[in-house]
This record gives structure tokens, C-alpha cells and sequence, in this order.
């Protein structure tokens, strides 16, 4: 099949690839411009693994095809911190030791940077229930909840 | 003397996770992130549509002429030998030959340019067979005279049939327990790369690197020594990437070989669940006799396992149960059978606990059954029966329990918990609560160390010193998130007196540290940190020596201290230190290594002491079900484990959580169900339920017992973490299993089977009210 032109928007760089329009985004993003910060934990949109942004809304980016991004603002794992300097959310995510083998925690982060956008004042019940479509086999959540729930308050105090 | 004051990062402390900041900015590189060279190609499986049959051909001709396609292997490919057992039993081929053994059995693979190709092309194969009928469960495996797929175990001491024709009580009855899916959020992979003569290079996610490159050998008909296998990292592994990651690395190393290109295999999570095995589903039949006040005098259990089409790694599993069959408790006279079933399914394997759990949960169901029947608070009839001193502190398998530290571990929590006041409160809420009802239960938990293969307890380590000061650190275990590698850092810091940041954690490869053992059975850090420790120590021997014959001091005043040498009053930096006896020319590079002392194991007579000591727990759980729906939810639950002299409580602490959520899981979401055409319906996060974070209990306290040491001689007095706080998930299930006893006035044991899937609770409250 021959390969379709996109241009779009990555972490606020302007980026162009070529890709068979079968091609969902999370493989443009991960083979196509080496940004492997999303993983495939189940290819269906059921784990969150492969959480991204497109134009400030939360996706799995394996239910989207690579030719759908064209003309989109698409923000990935890769793009939260300001050079080496981390998000809020990356810094308390270490120090509450809020991962464990990792592989979940770049869709975690994604999708709880999305959460506090929204709602900078979640309920932890909200938080974990925005946060029910990211899997993580690891930790058992505590960790992460409160990780998430303090950057709120930092966040908060901050602003 | 130790003076932690300025070094960072050594025993006992918080320390992050070494790949913390790369997890965080998604630059952890895992097997899939590595880039692949030019000319790569991919392979995919193809597998069967039919449980059990006679294998009369398989035609491929489409699949080889499917856009994309390269080629195909079948065992016709196999150089070697076909046969990837872990155990050398001969059962379990790359692919079959002459017979399908389960839906879902890897029959061929197809290699092409892409992925998606070689997946496309994998559904075009026609597959001629003659259908046999299968038998799923182990029940049905035993009526069709099946035969177990590994030798079974027996245990047993006193004599059982005395104390059933004198004790006053005696029940008998059965549980089915559930399988387990591990669903690692990583599936498996592996990526073969060609070298000259026959060499060959995997990187794969696998817990077992050393019985990787084994098997790769094996297949291929090489010696070890042509096959290297690397790890980094995993994305979790539970035991699941023990000894399947076998299968993938045999075929990306053929098809690597044959082709003589790079060759990676990454099944989709559908082929994951089910062409790869899971946690043995059980059933249990226990026989127990018992006296007024609840004391155990005689039990006999029998626990047949659905094993699936070969043993893989089913015989110590199998054995497992069987040595956590007491949990906590002491059984004056008691006879335990394991029945190992051969299965038309996917061949089970390891996943944390290893057969433990499904023994604890036995012994937990006995003594609910005793608590019903003499109408008393199941940790009364816990207490009662918990392993005490002398004659009452044998196990089943002869090892005396020497370490028993539940009494006050029971109780504390007992107090902290508010377990006896909640208790009641509870008792009043549901009789006043007609459709929600709530439930409470405190259960221990004590799991053996060691693994029960008396030689896989050994572990070696590779410690160089480069001259400029900075140090290199491999072992041989895997990461998979647990922290292993920042443990063993932490270790080296602590002996050396350095920074952390010194320390350089390296891949596990089988270039550096031979014939490891898999990083399995919680010991990871038990055996690479010793071993790790071993080659400090040499390292340092020498450099003590060097010391002493360059500025005339006695060994005792060289001192590693705070990121510096004392020798005498002459103090050096630690760099230039090592420079200069880099310069003497002494050897700054040292092989370490280490094997468990004590333990002994002699299978046939049942006897030994196969544990080097025991790892304890608690739990309390709260639940409230919907009587009328079946739903629950857990309202609150609190831990306290013990991992002896922690050596970093901020990663334990991960662990105990972890593993109580996966434990839970377990016993509640998570159905692992086949439809009668022997095919897994729950294949996929889709349809497979794993906890999520809104699952977690409302409140969830989590302690470590931070007063225990071990009392032998384990690295830095810690104990195992990995394994034994994934039974405190049984909390939550006899918390459940008390809620439905509310709809009959705690008179009837419910005899929940596991996973107590809500389905499963209404069923039970509806068994309960109809009268039994």
C-alpha cells in the first residue's frame, strides 16, 4: 500500500514522516521518530501504556492511525520535562517511588499530567478513577495515587 | 566502625530505584525500544484452532506466498534438538511434530520484512488434523485416566488414621482455586542477532538468561558458549518470563541463524496469554479432624494441579503447595498428596509464590471451616493452631520452625488494625443492613526460602574497578522492577564506602556471570548480593594488602571510610587510592559467588530442610458486598510484613503493596476461563480483569515490621520480599467469604471458591439463604 505524507506537531516540534495509512500512531511514534517512551502493553486500547495527547485530549495512541495525527498537536512522555529538568509529576513519581519495572509509568505520567490540566483539584477518587485505564501489575496504585495527589496540591500552591 | 554520615545510597536506606529518572522520561530502554539493525526481520506464530488432535500436515504454501513473507519454520528447522523442557523431560517441542496438545499451541513460525506482515500471514496456513477428545481441568484429566505430567510428592509425619477415628470433629470438603494470568505490562520478546561461526546473540525479557542460552543451544545443536543472552530490564515478570521467554529466543535465534539476519518476535498480548503458561488453577479435597476448641489433630489434603500439556516447571510447583499447605499452622498428624495433571491447556508455570499460594490458601479454608463449625472468630481458631515451641513447631516436611515470629506480629497488628472492636462493629452493621453486608479477616502468612532445587541456590558477581575510581557491578540476576540491581548497588556502596553514584549497574548477560540461577523464589537478592559482597571483599583483601606493604600499617588500620582509604594516618581519596595501587598492579577486578549454607532436601522420603528460614506477614481486611448484585468493594486493609533488617524499605514497602494487590487480584477479577472447545476466552485485558487503581482498598496502611533481623546469616540480616506478601491478598478473600456467612448468621462456612468473582458472591449468598 502506498505510504501516505503527515505533518504534525510532537512535543512542539514540527516533525513529517511517511506511513502506511494502516499504521496506527503508537508505531509512527515509536519506529518511524524513535520516540519509545509509549509502549504497547496490549494493542486494543485496554492497558493505557501507550497514553499520548492529541490536541490536549488523553488517547491510547494504538487506536489511532499515524495519518490521523496530521495537522494534530500530539505531546507524548518524552516532552513533559524542560530539558533535563522534570515535570512536577516525573519528580514526585520518583520520590514517592511510585514505579517499580516502569514500562506502565510514561502512560501513568501522561495521563495524570492530562488529569491535573483538566482538574487541578481532583478528589482522589476522581484521580483514581481517571487513572482506572492505565494498568499497572506492579505497584498496587497506592504509590501512584499519592504521587498524583500531592503534585495536585504542589501544583496548586505554585500557581 | 561504619560512618554512613557522608556516603549516599548504601544499606538500608530509601534509595530510588536505580532507572527511576529514565522510567519517568521514558528513556528506560526495554527489549522492544532497542533499535533494530538494518535488514531486520520479524517472526510470528503460527498456532492451532483445536485443543487435542493427531497432526496430519500443515500446509503453508500460503503463508509463504503472503506479501512480506521470508520464509516459515517448522520443527523440520530445528538443527538441534526440538525440545525446549526446563526440566530435561523431553515434553515440550518448539513445535509439535505428530500432535496438538491445547488451543492456541505454537505450530510453525513465519518470518517476513514487518510484523504486521508476518502476523497476516500466520492466519493463512490450513492445518490437517484428526480431533481427540480433551480433557481441561484436572477433574476431568483424572476421570479420563490422564497421566500426571511430572512425578508427584507425598509428605507426611505422625499417623492420620488414629487421630480421624478419635477426634471429636471432622470435615471434609473441597475448593477449587483459580489460575493467574501474569499480564506483565511488557510481553514477551526476543531479538536474535547473528554472529560468525555459530554464534548468536539474544536480547530478550527473560527472569532465566543462563537457561535462555541453554535452550538456544540446545535447539540449535551448539555448545553454550556460541550463545550470548542479555537482559536490561523487564516490564515485569512474576515468574512469567522464567522459563517461557524459551520458546521465543529458540525461534528468533533459528530464524537468526538460518537467514543470517537479526530476527525479532513479539507475540501480540492475545498469542501472549495464551501460548504461554500461568499460575495452576487447583483443586483441593482436605480431610480434618479437630477437637472442641478448634486444634487441629490430623489433616489430609490432596491438591491436583492443572499443569497443562507438559511439566515445564510443574513439579516444584506442585511441591510448593504442598510446603505451604500448614501456612502458619502446626498439624500433629497429617498426610499431603499432590497430583500433577496433564491438561489439554497451555503448560502452567511460575508466578509469585509458586504453589505457595495455593496451599496457604488451603490451610486458610480449614480453618474457616473449624471457625464455622465451632461457631468462633477464625483468628481465635488461627491462634490456636499457629506453630509454637517445642512439639508443636515441626512442618509436614520435618524442618523444624525455628524463626516463628506471627504471635507478636499477629497481635500488633491485631492492635493497630482495631481487628476485635471493628469485628463487632461489623457483627452489629449487618444485622441491621438488610442488602449491603460487610466483612473482616486477619490472616498470616509464613513462607519457606530457598529455592526447593537445592543447586539453583548459588549465585555469582562481577565487580571490576576501573583506575580512574569508578566501579562496574554485574550479577547475576535480572531486573524486573523490583529493584534488585539498586539493592546489590546499595550493597557494594555500603562495603566500599562510596557513593552510590560510583557504582555502574550493568545488563545481566551470560558473557560475565555463568550457569545462573533463574531470579525467582524472592532470593534475587539474597544470592547476587552475597555474591556481589564476595567480590568486594576479595577486591578489598587486596587492597588492604597493598596498603599494608606500601605505607607500613597494620591491615586493621585500613579503613574504607566516607568516599576515602585511611591507611594509618595517611587518607586518600578513593580515586586516588585506586590509582595507585592501579599503578602497584594489583588486580582490581574480582568474580564473586555464593551458595546457600544449611538447606538439604531429599525428595523420595519427604524430608529435609528445603528453606533457609521463613518470611512472615499479616493482613487485615474490611470488604462490604452488595447481596444483591454481588458486587464489593474493599473498604479498608492494613499490612505488616516482615523483610527482616530492610535494606531499602521504601522499595520493600513497593513490593509488600504490589504483591498484596497482585494476591488480591487473584482471589477476586481475575477469571481465567475456557470455553468446552478448550480455547481461552479470556485472553486480553478486554475480557481479563486485573485490578485498577480505583480497586485499591479506600484505606490502605502498609507497615513493615521493622523490629524483626533475620536470624541467620542473610545479607545484612534482610529477608526475601518478592513472594510472601502475595498471600496477604487472602485477607480480602476470607473478608468476603465472612460477609456472605452474614446472610446465614455466621453459621456456614460459604465455601467460596476462588476467584470470588461477584458472580461467584451472589451465587454463595444464594446458596447461604437457601439454606446451605
Amino acid at each position: 500500500m502506498s505510504k501516505l505524507h503527515v505533518s504534525t506537531t510532537v512535543n512542539g516540534d514540527s516533525v513529517e514522516f511517511l506511513c502506511d495509512p494502516r499504521e496506527t500512531l503508537l508505531d509512527c511514534l515509536r519506529d518511524k521518530l524513535n520516540l519509545t517512551g509509549a509502549k504497547e502493553g496490549c494493542g486494543t486500547g485496554d492497558c493505557g501504556a501507550c497514553s499520548v495527547t492529541v490536541d490536549g485530549r488523553l488517547v491510547c495512541s494504538c487506536l489511532m492511525l499515524g495519518v490521523e495525527a496530521d495537522g494534530k498537536d500530539i505531546a507524548t512522555v518524552e516532552g513533559m520535562a524542560e530539558g533535563e529538568e522534570l515535570h512536577p509529576l516525573q519528580q514526585k513519581f520518583i520520590e514517592y517511588a511510585a514505579l517499580q519495572c516502569g514500562i506502565c509509568t510514561p502512560g501513568v505520567l501522561v495521563a495524570a499530567k492530562a488529569l491535573l490540566e483538566k482538574n487541578p483539584d481532583p478528589t482522589e477518587e476522581e484521580a483514581r478513577y481517571w487513572l482506572a485505564g492505565n494498568l499497572c501489575r506492579c505497584t498496587g496504585y497506592d504509590k501512584i495515587i499519592r504521587a498524583v495527589m500531592d503534585t495536585a496540591a504542589d501544583m496548586r500552591e505554585a500557581s | 566502625m561504619k560512618d554512613n554520615v557522608s556516603v549516599q545510597g548504601t544499606a538500608h536506606s530509601d534509595r530510588i530505584h536505580d532507572s527511576a529518572i529514565k522510567h519517568v522520561t521514558g528513556r528506560a530502554d526495554y527489549t522492544d525500544d532497542i533499535a533494530l539493525p538494518t535488514g531486520a526481520l520479524h517472526a510470528y506464530l503460527g498456532v492451532s484452532d483445536v485443543a487435542h488432535a493427531t497432526l496430519k500436515s500443515i500446509d503453508l504454501s500460503a503463508v509463504r506466498a503472503a506479501p512480506g513473507v521470508v520464509g516459515v519454520l517448522t520443527a523440520e528447522d530445528v538443527p538441534g534438538v526440538n525440545d525446549i523442557s526446563p526440566t530435561g523431560l523431553n515434553d515440550e517441542p518448539v513445535f509439535p511434530t505428530d500432535k496438538i496438545q491445547f488451543h492456541g499451541q505454537p505450530l510453525f513460525a513465519v518470518i517476513a520484512e514487518t510484523r504486521d506482515a508476518a502476523r497476516r500471514a500466520a492466519e493463512r496456513a490450513q492445518i490437517d488434523c484428526d480431533v481427540l477428545p480433551h480433557a481441561l481441568d484436572p477433574i476431568a484429566a483424572q476421570e479420563a485416566g490422564y497421566p500426571y505430567v511430572t512425578k508427584p510428592l507425598k509428605l507426611e509425619r505422625g499417623d492420620i488414621a488414629p487421630a480421624f477415628k478419635t477426634a471429636p470433629n471432622r470435615i471434609k470438603g473441597r475448593m477449587s482455586v483459580g489460575g493467574q494470568d501474569h499480564m506483565y505490562l511488557e510481553g514477551h520478546i526476543a531479538f536474535a542477532i547473528p554472529g560468525e561461526d555459530d554464534d548468536v546473540v539474544v536480547h530478550c525479557s527473560t527472569q532465566h538468561p543462563s537457561e535462555a542460552q541453554h535452550m538456544v543451544a540446545h535447539v540449535l545443536g551448539v555448545p553454550s558458549n556460541a550463545v550470548v543472552v542479555n537482559v536490561r530490564r523487564m516490564g515485569g515478570g512474576f515468574g512469567g518470563k522464567e522459563s517461557q521467554m524459551n520458546l521465543f529466543c529458540a525461534v528468533a535465534a533459528i530464524a537468526a541463524k538460518k537467514w543470517n539476519r537479526a530476527v525479532k518476535i513479539r507475540p501480540d498480548r492475545d498469542q501472549d496469554m495464551t501460548a504461554t503458561g500461568k499460575r495452576h488453577d487447583f483443586v483441593i479435597d482436605y480431610d480434618v479432624a479437630f477437637d472442641e476448641v478448634g486444634r487441629i489433630q490430623a489433616l489430609d489434603g490432596s491438591f491436583a494441579a492443572r499443569c497443562g500439556f507438559s511439566a515445564d516447571l510443574s513439579g516444584p510447583v506442585t511441591d510448593r503447595a504442598l510446603f505451604h499447605a500448614d501456612n502458619a499452622y502446626f498439624y500433629p498428624n497429617v498426610r499431603l498428596t499432590s497430583h500433577p495433571m496433564k491438561t489439554n491447556t497451555v503448560s502452567n508455570t511460575a508466578f509469585r509464590g509458586f504453589g505457595g499460594p495455593q496451599g496457604v490458601i488451603a490451610a486458610e479454608r480449614i480453618i474457616e471451616e473449624i471457625a464455622y463449625a465451632t461457631g468462633q472468630d477464625p483468628l481465635d481458631v488461627r491462634k490456636a493452631n499457629f506453630y509454637g515451641g517445642e512439639g508443636r513447631d515441626l512442618t509436614p516436611y520435618h524442618q523444624t520452625v525455628e524463626d516463628n515470629i506471627l504471635d507478636r506480629l499477629v497481635s500488633e497488628l491485631e492492635d493497630s488494625a482495631e481487628y476485635r472492636q471493628r469485628r463487632q462493629e461489623i457483627i452489629a452493621f449487618n444485622a441491621d443492613s438488610p442488602v449491603l453486608k460487610k466483612g473482616i479477616a486477619l490472616t498470616p502468612v509464613k513462607f519457606g526460602i530457598s529455592f526447593t532445587a537445592t543447586w539453583y541456590n548459588q549465585a555469582g558477581a562481577l565487580v571490576h574497578i576501573y583506575n580512574d575510581g569508578s566501579i562496574h557491578l554485574n550479577h547475576g540476576g535480572t531486573e524486573m522492577g523490583q529493584g534488585l540491581n539498586t539493592k546489590v548497588a546499595q550493597i557494594v556502596a555500603e562495603a566500599f564506602q562510596v557513593d552510590i553514584d560510583r557504582i555502574k549497574i550493568t545488563k545481566t548477560t551470560t558473557e560475565k556471570v555463568p550457569n545462573t540461577s533463574a531470579t525467582a523464589a524472592s532470593s534475587g537478592t539474597d544470592l547476587n548480593g552475597m555474591a556481589a559482597l564476595d567480590a568486594v571483599r576479595q577486591i578489598q583483601a587486596r587492597l588492604v594488602d597493598f596498603a599494608v606493604e606500601t605505607w607500613g600499617v597494620a591491615p586493621d588500620e585500613v579503613v574504607f571510610r566516607a568516599n576515602e582509604v585511611h591507611a594509618g594516618a595517611q587518607v586518600f581519596p578513593f580515586d586516588a587510592f585506586i590509582k595507585q595501587a592501579y599503578l602497584a598492579r594489583i588486580q582490581l577486578s574480582a568474580a564473586g559467588f555464593y551458595k546457600t549454607p544449611k538447606i538439604h532436601w531429599d525428595r523420595d522420603k519427604g524430608q529435609g530442610r528445603p528453606f533457609y528460614y521463613f518470611s512472615y506477614g499479616a493482613a487485615c481486611s474490611e470488604v462490604m458486598i452488595d447481596t444483591l448484585t454481588g458486587e464489593y468493594r474493599v473498604e479498608r486493609t492494613d499490612l505488616l510484613h516482615d523483610v527482616g533488617r530492610s535494606l531499602n524499605p521504601a522499595l520493600d514497602k513497593g513490593q509488600v503493596e504490589g504483591a498484596f494487590v497482585q494476591g488480591m487480584g487473584w482471589l477476586t477479577t481475575e477469571e481465567l476461563w475456557w470455553d468446552d472447545t478448550g480455547r481461552l476466552r479470556t485472553h486480553a485485558p478486554s475480557t481479563y480483569k486485573i485490578p485498577l487503581a480505583s480497586d485499591r482498598p479506600r484505606i490502605f496502611n502498609v507497615n513493615l515490621a521493622d523490629w524483626s533481623e533475620n536470624r541467620e546469616l542473610t545479607i545484612k540480616r534482610s529477608k526475601a520480599v518478592g513472594e510472601p506478601p502475595f498471600m496477604l491478598g487472602i485477607s480480602v478473600f476470607e473478608a468476603l467469604s465472612m460477609a456472605v456467612a452474614s446472610v446465614a448468621g455466621y453459621t456456614t462456612c460459604p465455601r467460596l471458591d476462588a476467584p470470588a468473582t461477584p458472580e461467584r458472591v451472589l451465587m454463595a449468598v444464594t446458596r447461604l439463604r437457601d439454606g446451605g
